[in-house]
């Protein structure tokens, strides 16, 4: 028995499952790590992802068109996020509140909105999604090709938008900012580097992440949104962000590791174990709380994290 | 009489400074603001406003029986409420009320079951002190991990509430599950579920121990050495450790009494609501928990004001719901920017007219 | 045509005017000092040069243009550059990062350090900068992290150079070697306004000084033409006793031994540190900061974990006990970070003078606070340390420098304590409190107690202190009597062994500047 659950833990099946189930996570921890950097605390990923998702399906089921759906989603998380740097930044709201605020509200609304636009409480009616892209020549490779070669293309679109972030915050100037201005913003003013335009940017900049993020929860796979679809994952991404020591990339390998403790937890479930399947479902939540008590311990934040700053004008 | 006036108008300034009637004035003008987004909301998706709320407030106080409905869903907001206001105290932001909430419904459910035959009030008292402390254990956790790892609240309670609705439901369902479909555990016999104050209204005592809780906790930050502590630790842990004050003990210690609160919050619901633990019972209590506890400014009676008035609108939307077909999570929507709205001192800059002093540094001390 | 005009300058926090209608004007290629005491309006008006600041009213003008300065980035950008007291650099960046952020040089839209490195080793070489571009700044020292500010003004060419209070934390070579690099900049044409409350160095470097007062420009010098005593008189606004009054030492018994302390920190711990102090002595800790000063201070409060070693108070050894026990057992402490670990912000003065004692009787019975007492004890201690402002529910962070540390002061000397631990006791707080401060620690001192002061103020260790010991990278490198050589300190402070002090000493005396000049 102990082999046959090892061998579906550790099968190929687990692993393509779990690459695909990093995505939102791995997203949202981008937008956690791009929020953070710049100096905001961000709880606000989780309402930002659920944002996305819901807009995404919206915006499928009004224009028939998946990628417009995506669109949409991209446009009202960096809109939920644009409204949460407005209140952290400019009315110097505390980040954890405003950041909790908006989770309740992005679940009341979408919510509200689901039952008004589709009178249903549980699921909004399947539209187009994304579906599958299959690249010929990786999809033959032996055992890459299982991983990579047939999936959602929300999985390249993670790749290169975390590549992407990585170079923006490491490699260019505007990186070298926003790095700046969450270490120490008194500094970065006094270099005549323009604080509060970083810090929208960053925060909105996140936001977008949360949107793909949250496109792919809906339009990903399922098709559908169904309430409080984001389930906590956004949550799991700042644990992530901060277990990969605000760094897309690490960020991407703490994800990893969530998504594929959900990926084992559901395969789990379809054995025949002496496990219940409440418990087995404990383990991804789990393992964020063991992560994270683990990294914290030698993480370090950026200096000005959670800070406002006035200029004293 | 016009002495009367006089110790009248006295004792209401009294009432005044210390409740801060600026933050009284702002949590009031907060919660219009977010009443008239939510009046937006329902009007531009062409619902009729008025008639909307006026089933909003027939369902919250129009009858005797909305007053029952509005005070006994208020009693478990004003204990979730609580929870987080007292964590809040040493900087702490307890979002695992949920959880805690749970484990308490569940331990409640039992002990009550056990205690069955017993005067009602040792049922009731048994299940309340069984609540709470499950629901301090399960607030335990959170807090040792604070202390001992540093490792974000906000982070590890939103999970402990996934494992709490996960346990709490593998356990009725192993152990404790009535027959039937459902899993839940048996009924209460009505004799001993929360007496009414007067036959027939519905109305509970669990409002009366709520105010008694409600008087505790502002002793305790008040006038007791260990409320000092707390609030040392949660403006400036620098100051407190210099001070002699063990500032993780605090931490867990803190964690523990909001727990109990969230555990007392579920006794509630079971002896007063449901008359049993149903599985995955709550429609997010823990979470108007904080909405509350923001309102109230953590302050114990502006957490049990701000409990009331979410009880009116939570029993309100129902009623909203049923008769203006406006779909109740509204209210939710009405929560979250209420959230926002206390979260942020710059909004009074904007209306300049209201400008409350305490609160705007309370909240942001936590980070 | 001068560089800088500031005309009628007026700027307020709140209800404090921190400048009133300043005139202030700067040649072009001269050094010239702005010198006050804390609190006069030097940074403020400063700030407002450099764009930080918006001046309520007033103009600035540069070279003959008036100018409406936006912000930081105008104010680079019309030649002014300036390096803060409390350094702008980010700890976990490299010194080429921190000086490029804002004006970075790219190649294909992204970072171009190679290039970057480069300018900067060019323009270290020309004004003598010594840096290493690729270190992070927390691992270099003061000094050089001072050297990248002045790159950092440099790299944005800047013509007018604004620095403020920059000797605070340089031992006096250190001193010594950015005088000769301002010399340098000036040989170079370019303009220096030196902010400072030292009066030793106004006369050893400016060319001209502004005296400010109470937000108010109270006049312009020739450095030539004026002297210490007039300067001083022209920035507190009266006579001033430079001297604290003190009576012979009434030594008694010894009561705290510190025997091989050994501490571990990330900037350096303590090693093998003893000291003994005795009932109705001063004994006072030089040292620049950052030398082992805090981890000391931790480590008698019981704050921080001792690796090896012991701590004797009057008998008990204390090593291991919580702060709680040491502070019953008559350990009083004046934290040097006031703010942080002093006071409780969000208090009334009534609750931050039972700190620590919230507990005890009479404050406290059996865990239930005793407020007649609590209140009855702030009226006392408020009238005794004439603290103002502290009245009713006003919050402890509402109240002055000035006041918190009275209030600080209140509550550990009225303990009755048998030691006194006083670290930095009169930082931020203005001239009529330091003489209050002083008084009181040596009346302590008179009455038998025994005060360990640990103070980076050279001159205020001097004054106060029957006994220094000297600290260096976490070790007591040397013991001096009351009135000893400053320059042999200095150099000890600066980590030259004994022997060679006591050789240098001469040498130095006249490189930093009239020696023997007072010193507010």
């Amino acid at each position: 028995m102990w082999l046959e659950i090892l061998g579906t833990i550790f099968s190929l099946n687990t692993f393509e499952a779990a690459i695909r189930l990093a995505v939102p996570i791995a997203l949202a921890a981008m937008g956690g790590t791009f929020s953070e950097r710049a100096g905001i605390i961000n709880i606000g990923l989780e309402g930002m992802l659920l944002t996305g998702a819901f807009a995404a399906v919206l915006g499928s089921y009004f224009t028939g068109s998946a990628w417009l759906g995506v669109a949409f989603a991209v446009l009202a998380s960096a809109m939920s996020a644009a409204l949460f740097g407005y209140f952290t930044i400019e009315l110097k709201a505390n980040h954890v509140v405003a950041g909790v605020g908006l989770n309740i509200l992005a679940l009341g609304l979408t919510t509200w909105l689901m039952q008004v636009f589709w009178g249903s409480r549980g699921t909004s009616p399947a539209v187009t999604g994304v579906g599958r892209l299959h690249i010929p020549f990786i999809a033959e490779l032996p055992i890459i090709g299982r991983l990579l070669g047939r999936q959602s293309p929300f999985v390249y679109i993670m790749f290169i938008l975390i590549i992407g972030g990585w170079v923006l915050l490491f490699k260019t100037p505007l990186g070298l900012r926003i790095r700046m201005t969450g270490e120490h913003p008194e500094a970065a003013d006094s270099l005549g580097i323009k604080i509060r335009f970083i810090k929208h940017f960053s925060v909105i900049l996140g936001g977008a992440f949360c949107g793909f993020g949250g496109a792919y929860l809906s339009l990903g796979n399922l098709n559908w949104f169904s309430m409080n679809m984001s389930a906590g994952r956004g949550y799991m991404a700042l644990a992530a962000n901060i277990f990969g020591q605000w760094n897309p990339l690490g960020g991407l390998g703490a994800s990893f590791l969530f998504s594929f403790s959900d990926a084992v937890q559901m395969r789990l479930q379809g054995l025949d174990i002496a496990l219940p399947h409440n418990i087995i479902q404990m383990i991804p939540f789990v393992l964020t709380i063991v992560i994270l008590a683990g990294a914290v311990v030698k993480a370090r934040p950026p200096a000005a994290l959670g800070n406002h700053y006035s200029p004293g004008k | 009489m016009r002495e009367l006036l006089r110790r009248l108008g006295a004792a209401f300034s009294r009432v005044a400074a210390i409740a801060g009637v600026r933050d009284l004035a702002y949590s009031v003008f907060a919660v219009f603001l977010a009443l008239g987004v939510g009046a937006l909301l329902i009007f531009a998706f062409g619902y009729d406003v008025g008639r909307a709320f006026s089933a909003l407030f027939q369902g919250a106080f129009g009858s005797v029986r909305a007053v029952s409905q509005t005070l006994t869903r208020a009693t478990p907001l004003l204990f979730t409420g609580l929870a987080v206001a007292v964590a809040f105290k040493v900087g702490l932001f307890n979002i695992g009320g949920e959880g805690q909430m749970y484990w308490g419904a569940l331990a409640s459910a039992v002990v009550s079951l056990a205690l069955v035959g017993l005067p009602v009030f040792f049922i009731i008292a048994g299940a309340v002190i069984a609540a709470a402390l499950a629901g301090a254990l399960w607030g335990v956790v959170p807090g040792v991990l604070k202390a001992q790892t540093g490792a974000h609240e906000v982070i590890t309670t939103i999970m402990l509430n996934s494992i709490a609705v996960l346990g709490t439901t593998h356990l009725t369902a192993n152990y404790f599950k009535a027959p039937g479909a459902v899993d839940q555990t048996m009924r209460l016999p009505v004799e001993a579920r929360m007496p009414h104050i007067i036959d027939g209204t519905g109305i509970g005592y669990g409002i009366v121990i709520g105010i008694c809780v409600v008087v505790a906790v502002h002793w305790l930050f008040k006038r007791s050495s260990l409320g000092y502590d707390f609030q040392a630790v949660g403006f400036s842990p620098g100051a407190a450790a210099y001070g002699g004050i063990a500032s993780k003990r605090m931490i867990v210690l803190s964690m523990a009494l909001g727990g109990a609160m969230a555990g007392i919050a579920g006794s509630m619901v079971v002896l007063a609501q449901l008359g049993r633990f149903v599985t995955g019972f709550s429609p997010g209590y823990g979470f108007t928990g904080i909405a509350v506890a923001v309102l109230g400014r953590t302050h114990p009676w502006g957490v049990l004001l701000a409990a009331l008035l979410f009880g009116a609108l939570e029993a309100g939307g129902m009623t909203m719901q049923l008769s203006a077909r406006i779909p109740n999570d509204l209210m939710t929507v009405v929560q979250g920017l209420v959230i926002l709205f206390v979260a942020a001192p710059g909004l009074m800059k904007i209306f300049p007219s209201l400008r409350p002093k305490g609160g705007t540094k309370e909240s942001s001390h936590v980070a | 045509m001068p560089a800088v005009e500031l005309k009628n300058i007026s700027k307020r926090f709140g209800s404090t005017v921190a400048c009133d209608q300043i005139d202030f004007t700067v040649e072009l290629g001269e050094i010239h000092c702005l010198l006050g005491e804390n609190g006069a309006g030097k940074s403020t008006l400063m700030k407002i040069l450099f764009g930080l600041y918006s001046a309520d009213a007033g103009s600035v003008v540069l070279r003959g243009t008036e100018l409406s300065l936006r912000g930081p980035s105008d104010a680079i950008a019309h030649g002014l550059g300036m390096v803060h007291q409390h350094f702008m650099l980010v700890d976990r960046m490299t010194v080429t990062e921190n000086i490029i952020a804002g004006q970075e040089t790219t190649r294909h839209g992204l970072l171009h350090r190679s290039g970057a490195r480069d300018d900067i080793l060019a323009l270290s070489r020309r004004y003598a900068l010594h840096v290493s571009p690729d270190s992070l700044i927390e691992d270099i020292s003061v000094g050089e992290q001072q050297r990248v500010e002045i790159l950092k003004a440099l790299y944005r060419r800047a013509e007018i150079l604004i620095l403020d209070e920059p000797t605070a934390v340089l031992t006096p070579q250190e001193t010594a070697e950015l005088f000769s690099i301002i010399r340098k900049l000036k040989q170079d044409g370019k303009t220096i306004i030196l902010i400072t409350h030292k009066l030793r160095e106004t006369m050893a470097i400016s060319d001209r000084v502004s005296i400010l007062r109470d937000g108010r420009c109270v006049g312009t010098l020739e450095t030539a033409k004026t002297s210490p005593e007039e300067l001083a008189r022209m920035m507190v606004g009266r006579e001033v006793l430079l001297r604290v009054e003190k009576t012979p030492m009434q030594r008694g018994e010894s009561v705290l031994e510190i025997k091989d302390l050994e501490v571990d920190s990330p900037g350096g711990g303590l090693h093998k540190v003893s000291l003994e102090l005795h009932a109705g002595e001063i004994l006072g800790i030089a040292g620049v900061e950052g030398n082992g000063q805090l981890e000391l201070e931790e480590a008698l409060l019981g704050l921080r974990e001792i690796r090896s070693g012991s701590v004797v108070l009057r008998g008990k050894d204390i090593t291991g006990a919580p702060t709680k026990l040491r502070r019953m057992a008559g350990l009083a402490h004046i934290p040097s970070d006031r703010l942080r670990r002093g006071l409780v912000e969000r208090f009334g003065a009534g609750w931050n003078l039972i700190l620590g004692s919230q507990w005890q009787w009479p404050f406290a019975r059996r865990g239930v606070l005793q407020p007649k007492t609590i209140e009855e004890n702030a009226r006392t201690l408020i009238r005794d340390f004439d603290i103002r402002g502290a009245s009713g529910a006003v919050d402890a962070g509402d109240m002055s420098g000035g006041n918190q540390q009275k209030l600080v002061l209140a509550r550990e000397l009225s303990r009755e304590p048998e030691v006194i631990l006083a670290c930095q006791p009169t930082r931020g707080v203005d001239v009529g409190a330091i003489e209050y401060i002083h008084n009181r620690l040596v009346k302590k001192r008179d009455q038998g107690k025994a005060v360990l002061l640990i103070s980076a103020e050279l001159d205020e260790v001097r004054a106060l202190s029957d006994r220094i010991l000297v600290m260096y990278e976490g070790q007591i490198i040397a013991e001096r009597p009351e009135n000893c050589d400053e320059s042999e300190l200095g150099l000890l402070m600066a980590g030259h062994t004994v022997e060679r002090a006591e050789g240098a000493a001469q040498a130095v005396t006249t490189d930093t500047g009239q020696k023997g000049a007072i010193d507010a």
